[in-house]
């Protein structure tokens, strides 16, 4: 049983000793081929550091004096350190950001915006898809620059969809044909165990959030200031979820906590899975591969997705700060970006440049994830301090999920603390 | 101390306990003032005590004033008096997680009681591979608790695990273990006190193995049987040792945290019923980002930890014998 209080300030020591040994340099002076210094890199995914030890090399090319040090710290412990680091005032000179934490960094001044880079002509943000431009820019100032994204669509698996008797799904299907595959399917393989649908009900990426915008509703409203949980339209999206669980097309949130979504999937144990970008790795290495493939979610009101996606993102007490913003600003190119899709490490932001990305694994559809991001992405819905409110989520919708509670009781609930919580920002 | 057993037990004392009688007046070389060794046992006192102060005092004092202010992800306080602890007090939540915080330790203390006896019979004079067992009995405490959580995940799966299968042979259709509300505390005490028990017995069969061998034949000779035996010379002087145990596990069984997150897992429907005050202090600090609130949690388990040892002590006159 560790104690969890003596973790806080050997996280501090820790950070402390990471960051004391960056070298002073000419911190404003513009950059020139000749320019030395030291720049860190803070990054979550260890999957991802050969790729952006290439990108490193290629900056490297330019910039041969300036040293790039990656810093990789697990996904579990990265935000703690992060906030660690920010109160301290020893950030990372680079770092990754993600949408629910952007804009508290950027209200509280810890990231240097773009402008400079923008007006410069080093970046054009009309490369990059739009929501993700806006996704990373707080008080209309950009301060992120998109590295790659993720939007979600509808897994399935071909080999239970044929033994149940239901079509392959395309994108003509709506709420009501999926419902009536998945349910079709939990009926006729009952007795093997197998379900229709098992979904991540934890967190709104990969399931409510999206049924929620394809029913017309909203999470948040535009101006990030009101709940969107009160609006019919909203609780319909959420309705989506708790009837497939009601009627056995899902299987209960118990059996979701007990053995996880991917693994049900991955398992052959349910036929569709609503799943993002990032599950492409896992479901090609997944020994049912090769039944597997994906098509674009189902429509209700309108066909709809959230997009999502990690940026790099400079620190405003960076002194190395022209050092970094050349880094970030190359890290953005369409050289860098190509490369990631080459080397497989993530869907690349720039657009154009994910050709590698579609060949990467041949027997899915990848292009479905392209063309959603291009013709029906909404972005991932984020205010200054989007834990308050996810956190509500998280303890209340899995009462309407269970149907411990009717969803409608649950949704009014929900939007008034979120309220509450949208009004301390 | 109630315990007379004819007159060892003046020859069974350890030396040490003995107190020191000089059997010769020694010559006294020089009067020194008394109590006093110089300065430079602080030298040897100050590693420690630095640590002692920079990592834990000055930690609490800190977090002793954050608890009274609102705190933002990266600081900059401001101070709000005891807005943070009347939160607290209508905080169901928090209610909750100490009852369940409660229901927890409970459970890990009635281990003691389980691993004196399986002490007892570790200990058993001509016990074939006993440090065998006593190996095996330990290793759960100091496996890492992820670990013993993850292979318990899969015991307790409601679907899939090994518990309910053995169940379902006798025809019992076992509850989702880890993910029904009142269930899940209980599941998880239970790994907590499987996991505590080496601990136990590590420490219980130490005091064993430091009562003399003449108790127990005196005993036999006045036709004890073994449970007597147990009860009325084992119990009593291991009793310091059961002390020691209880004060440890009940410190334990408060900071519950990585058991509990490890075992619940973060999609679980049970978990706003299930969480402990750590849980939901790290929840605070770390997921909401309110600094101040959790420090102010944070006190709370410091003073309810203080109040429950404080009467430990006091209750330790009444049931603990030092020989």
């Amino acid at each position: 049983m560790r104690k969890i209080t003596t973790l806080a300030p050997l996280a501090l020591v820790a950070a402390l000793a990471l960051t004391s040994c960056s070298a002073p340099a000419a911190s404003d002076e513009a950059l020139t081929e000749e320019s030395t210094a030291s720049i860190s890199y803070a990054i979550w995914d260890e999957n991802q550091v050969p790729a952006l030890e290439a990108n490193i090399a290629g900056f490297n090319e330019t910039y041969p004096g300036i040293e790039v040090k990656i810093d990789l710290t697990p996904w579990a412990q990265y935000w703690t350190k992060l906030q660690t680091q920010a109160s301290g005032d020893t950030l990372p000179d680079v770092f990754w950001m993600n949408g629910p934490n952007f804009q508290l960094y950027a209200a509280n001044d810890q990231l240097e915006p773009m402008t400079n880079l923008i007006d410069d002509g080093e970046i054009d943000p009309a490369n990059y898809v739009d929501v993700l431009n806006d996704l990373y820019s707080f008080d209309n100032v950009q301060y992120g620059m998109p590295k790659d994204f993720d939007t979600v669509a509808l897994w399935y698996n071909k080999a239970i969809l044929a033994e149940a008797g239901v079509g392959i799904p395309d994108d003509t299907w709506t709420w009501e044909d999926f419902g009536t595959a998945a349910k079709t399917v939990s009926d006729n393989l009952a007795d093997q165990g197998i379900y229709g649908v098992a979904t991540g009900l934890t967190g709104g990426q990969e399931g409510y959030y999206n049924t929620i915008l394809q029913a017309g509703g909203h999470v948040l409203s535009e101006d990030g200031t009101q709940s969107g949980y009160d609006d019919p339209k909203t609780i319909r999206g959420l309705q989506f979820w708790a009837d497939l669980i009601a009627d056995g097309s899902s299987p209960s949130l118990q059996q979701l906590s007990d053995t996880p979504h991917n693994a049900w999937f991955t398992s052959s144990k349910t036929a569709f899975f609503w799943s993002g970008t990032w599950s492409v790795s896992e479901l090609a290495a997944a020994s049912n591969t090769l039944d597997l493939n994906v098509a674009p979610l189902p429509r209700d009101e309108k066909q709809a997705t959230v997009i999502h996606g990690v940026a790099n993102v400079v620190s405003a007490n960076s002194s190395n700060k022209a050092a970094a913003q050349a880094f970030q600003a190359y890290l953005g190119g369409e050289e860098a970006q190509t490369l990631q899709a080459e080397m497989g490490a993530a869907n690349p932001a720039f657009i154009g440049s994910g050709q590698a990305f579609l060949d990467s694994v041949e027997h899915f559809d990848l292009q479905v994830f392209i063309d959603e991001a291009d013709n029906y992405a909404y972005p991932f819905p984020v205010s200054k301090d989007t834990a308050a409110w996810s956190t509500i989520e998280n303890e209340l919708l899995p009462q309407a999920f269970s149907g411990a509670r009717s969803v409608e009781d649950v949704a009014d609930e929900l939007a008034t603390r979120m309220n509450e919580a949208l009004a301390k920002e | 101390m109630t315990l007379r057993i004819g007159n060892t037990v003046g020859e069974s004392r350890a030396p040490a306990d003995l107190p020191v009688r000089p059997t010769a007046p020694k010559p006294k070389p020089k009067p020194k003032p008394q109590g006093f060794d110089g300065y430079w046992p602080w030298l040897f006192v100050l590693p420690t005590l630095l640590g002692v102060l920079g990592f834990y005092i000055w930690p609490i004092i800190q977090t002793g004033y954050l608890s009274f202010t609102e705190t933002g992800p990266f600081g900059g306080e401001e101070f709000i008096g005891l807005d943070n602890y009347q939160t607290m007090l209508s905080d169901e939540n928090v209610g909750q997680a100490l009852i369940n915080t409660l229901v927890y330790t409970a459970i890990v203390l009635a281990g003691i009681p389980i691993a004196l006896l399986m002490a007892n019979l570790v200990n058993q004079p001509g016990l074939r591979f006993a440090s065998f067992y006593r190996v095996l009995f330990f290793m759960p405490y100091i496996a890492m608790p992820t670990a013993v959580a993850l292979v318990w995940r899969m015991i307790y799966n409601g679907d899939f695990g090994i518990l309910n299968w053995i169940l379902s042979l006798v025809g019992i259709d076992g509850p989702y273990w880890t993910s029904t509300p009142g269930f899940a505390i209980v599941s998880v005490g239970i790994v907590g006190m499987w996991a505590s028990l080496g601990f136990g017995i590590i420490i219980l069969g130490a005091a064993l193995k430091n009562i003399s061998p003449d108790y127990y034949e005196a005993a036999q000779l006045d036709g004890a049987t073994k449970w007597k035996q147990f009860t009325a010379i084992t119990v009593p002087l291991v009793t310091p040792s059961l002390f020691f145990v209880t004060i440890i596990s009940v410190i334990n069984g408060f900071q519950l945290f990585d058991l509990l997150y490890a075992i619940m897992g973060q999609y679980n429907p049970a978990l706003v019923q299930s969480q402990s005050l750590v849980y939901i202090f790290y929840n605070q600090a770390f997921i909401q980002n309110d600094k101040g609130y959790a420090a102010a949690i944070g006190m709370l388990i410091l003073v309810v930890i203080g109040i429950v040892t404080f009467f430990q002590f006091r209750m330790q006159k009444k049931w603990v014998n030092y020989v």
